[in-house]
């Protein structure tokens, strides 16, 4: 069988952080292959490598057997290998023809040749299977689901040799996934290549021929789909020990101070109960996407609530503070003072500088924050350092709910380690944490019950001893409905 | 700390150089008389005083392109009221139905006159805030718009005439050069540059040691991080606003006195553009989360600065003109450059 896309032993590292240590990857012509990993795998590394957007620093690649080296993305495209991401990349404003033939215009002359463009995107739609929309339609009329066909449809104009589809159906409705399915299938009757990058386990297994599975950067296994039991990808996917980083002193957990009933937010969640009690240290797992982040939000009030009802503090005035996923975006203000940060939720009418900074001295030692002095700017400080101003800002606040969203990502083990050793204190001094984690190892040391989140809805919450990694996995990509 | 006050510390010396530049060109030593230095005080404090407002709202990451309407509404508002109460003289407006309070108790008239200039602008601050907090609207679209509404408002006011006052008060006095004349000398400087620094000292102090201070600069500084701490973002966006609209009501008390009591709608336009440079050459950035009164101040004095010191050395108005376009320029780019370093 000749072989289309291969790749050869692809590293890849950022610094000090390797990204890619060692990717094998080898699809036929016509064949869809799965790219399994959890997330912070090394998955969208690769795509970006693929896509010509990073250049590997070693490993080979081939397409066909000739050497690829795409040295940007539109090479990658000329080359006939298209990538679908998760955030579509469609200009909302534009027609459906005037997207699926961006930047290859048919022309006659200097000017556009209309006509002929209307009818190679007809073409292109009928390959997807949208022959009933109009070429003129403005993009952003259309659903999500079909915008999605767009996308596909211009990797089809482009004749595209290789089509990579990053979690296609994390926004997808059941029936357009069915769509979606179709089409793959279609497209691999004309000898497409499909690399398809998912976390769920049933999608993988009922649409792909072999899958690989990455796992921190490398590829640690495949196979073929249908001889391999989903548990065996599983244990492929999380195999790791969970080492001696997360201290947990013996816990008793108090009365319940938050509790949340049949939740439902605008999009996500859907269906979402818990209660957190005093002296306990509560998980939430789940794929990116799930809706955790939309749970944690709807909790403390910064996304609406639809249905459902929260009892318990969930305010800085009532004792509840949250520190955010994304610490450039929403986390802290980068340009004001450490103390400007720390100190914001809970200023009096006057404000006295100095009073503000010798407030904050206590915290900075007491969870080592580096930095020249409380009024230095936030983003002359290190990631790992940020936040823990963050994680500061609740401490200061002397809240007793602390709602901590991906309270590592990004940062440093020794950082990590320190704001395990924190939580645990607070833990341990009476106050709730609720937590959201992607990386299971972390969720399983440092929390005392876990629940998981999947497409919309949270589980049962149980102790942790009830879990181990390959469980969560399976609720998490629902293939067990809790 | 330390690096703000080298950085207000550079915009002075800036100021400082351009003066001195003008102090020597301009022949006969004219520029540096105690009567100039007072003019340019008396220029700068209808930018400087509205600057404040314009201030605070580039901080939270606005903008406000109605001033220039808001000061001339002030105007008019205020000489509307001065006619109302007047019993004497050509009355253009409302002059033979008047409040008995006013008959009685002239000495009140001048003093609603100024309540209402000022009511006038902050009520239209008010909207301006509404708009962008209620319905969700870029800043600039909607003070584009009500540059125009409230522009046309105050033509509509005043009859699309000047409104001429019976008779002189003293709010047609707060501008008038003090040190030339008799019995001002006792005072130093006119009150309007007097309302001015107490307008830039009370600011000041607000924006450092306010709460409200410390949430206008996070909401502009990251929006998101102000809503996640508990910032009421929309609330303190309408303060802002609103008090952009007070300061331009002051401002225009300032301007009626300026330019000889007179209720004019069509003046004060394009001063945004004078307020906004003034800002920025102060160190504010469009992006939000920078800027100070101080700097406004300094700012405001180096348009004042190079407008007059144009004149005075008789370039043509073009040159004048291509002169202060460059100069807000040069001012953002070194900006540019100096956050570079930083980062």
């Amino acid at each position: 069988m000749p072989i289309r896309l291969e790749m050869r032993g692809v590293r890849k590292a950022f610094g000090a952080t390797k990204a890619l240590r060692g990717v094998d990857l080898s699809v036929a012509p016509g064949e869809v292959m799965a790219l399994v990993g959890e997330n912070g795998a090394g998955k969208s590394t690769l795509m970006k490598v693929l896509s010509g957007a990073h250049l590997p620093d070693e490993g080979q690649i081939f397409l066909d057997g000739k050497a690829y080296v795409p040295g940007n993305p539109l090479h990658a495209r000329e080359s006939g290998v298209a990538m679908i991401y998760q955030e579509l990349s469609l200009a909302p404003h534009l027609s459906v023809m005037e997207n699926i033939l961006l930047g290859i215009e048919p022309k006659r002359g200097p000017l556009l040749d209309w006509r002929a463009m209307r009818q190679r995107a007809a073409d292109a739609l009928r390959e997807v299977g949208l022959e009933q929309i109009d070429p003129a339609t403005p993009v952003q009329t259309l659903s999500i689901a079909k915008q999605q066909l767009v996308e596909i449809a211009r990797a089809v104009a482009l004749d595209c040799r290789v089509l990579v589809l990053d979690e296609p159906t994390s926004s997808l409705t059941l029936q357009d996934i069915e769509k979606l399915f179709a089409l793959i299938l279609r497209l691999k009757s004309r000898n497409i290549s499909v690399v398809y990058i998912s976390h769920f386990l049933e999608e993988v297994k009922r649409i792909s021929d072999r899958f690989s599975v990455l796992r921190d950067g490398e590829t640690v296994g495949n196979g073929i789909t249908g001889e391999t039991p989903v548990p065996l990808i599983i244990s492929l996917m999380v195999g790791r020990s969970v080492d001696e980083l997360y201290p947990r002193s013996h816990r008793t957990p108090g009365e319940v101070v938050l509790e949340v009933k049949d939740l439902a937010g605008v999009d996500k969640p859907t269906q979402a109960s818990l209660q957190l009690r005093r002296g306990e240290v509560l998980g939430i797992a789940g794929l990116v996407g799930a809706g955790r982040t939309e749970l944690m939000r709807a909790i403390f009030g910064l996304n609406p609530v639809v249905r459902g009802e929260i009892r318990g503090p969930a305010s800085w005035a009532t004792g509840a503070g949250m520190v955010s996923e994304d610490r450039k975006l929403e986390g802290l203000a980068a340009e004001l003072s450490i103390a400007d940060n720390l100190t914001l939720p809970l200023l009096d009418w006057w404000v006295w500088p100095s009073r503000q900074q010798r407030a904050c001295r206590p915290w900075i030692e007491k969870i080592h924050i580096k930095c020249q002095s409380p009024g230095q700017r936030v983003a002359a400080l290190s990631g790992g350092n940020q936040q823990k101003v963050a994680i500061a800002r609740l401490l200061h606040a002397d809240v007793d709910v602390l709602l901590l969203d991906e309270p590592t990502r990004g940062i440093d083990v020794g950082s990590k380690a320190q704001i395990y050793r924190l939580i645990d204190e607070l833990a341990l001094a009476g106050k709730a944490v609720l937590m959201i984690s992607s990386y299971l190892p972390e969720l399983l040391g440092t929390c005392d019950r876990i629940a998981v989140m999947c497409r919309g809805r949270l589980s049962e919450t149980r102790e942790r001893k009830d879990w181990d990694e390959h469980q969560l996995m399976l609720v998490a990509t629902g293939q067990e409905e809790r | 700390m330390k690096g703000k006050w080298l950085d207000i510390g550079g915009r002075f010396l800036a100021l400082v150089v351009v003066f001195m530049f003008f102090a020597v060109l301009v022949e006969g030593g004219k520029f540096y008389t105690p009567r100039n230095l007072e003019n340019l005080l008396r220029q700068s404090a209808v930018y400087g005083t509205a600057g404040l407002g314009m201030t605070l709202i580039i901080i939270t990451g606005g903008i406000d392109l109605s001033v220039g309407s808001m000061i001339a509404l002030s105007v008019v508002a205020l000489s509307w009221v001065l006619n109302f109460g007047g019993s004497t003289g050509a009355a253009v407006v409302g002059g033979d139905q008047s409040a008995y309070l006013v008959y009685q108790h002239p000495v009140l008239t001048p003093i609603l006159a100024v309540g209402a200039g000022i009511l006038a602008a902050t009520l239209a601050g008010l909207a301006n805030g509404c708009m962008v907090v209620g319905m969700r609207m870029m800043p600039f679209i909607v003070t584009l718009g009500t540059m125009g509404v409230i522009r046309g408002l105050a033509k509509g006011i005043a009859h699309e005439r000047d409104i001429y006052p019976p008779e002189a008060t003293w709010i047609g006095g707060i501008m008038d050069p003090v040190l030339t004349s008799k019995g001002g000398a006792g005072v130093l400087l006119p009150t309007g540059v007097w309302i001015l620094v107490a307008g830039v000292i009370v600011m000041a102090f607000v924006l450092r040691y306010t709460r409200l201070g410390r949430h206008i600069y996070a909401v502009g500084s990251n929006e998101e991080t102000a809503r996640l701490c508990g910032v009421k973002v929309g609330m303190t966006k309408l303060v802002v606003y609103t008090l952009a609209g007070f300061f331009c009501g002051v401002s225009g008390l300032m301007q009626f006195s300026y330019i000889g009591g007179i209720g004019q709608p069509t003046t004060a336009v394009t001063y945004e553009l004078f307020v906004i440079a003034a800002v920025i050459i102060g160190g504010a950035s469009f992006r939000g989360g920078e800027g100070s009164v101080l700097g406004t101040l300094i700012g405001a004095l180096t348009i004042t600065v190079l407008y007059a010191g144009g004149q005075q050395m008789g370039w043509p108005k073009w040159v004048q003109e291509m002169v202060i376009g460059g100069i807000i320029i040069l001012a953002v780019a070194l900006d540019r450059l100096r956050h570079r370093r930083v980062a």
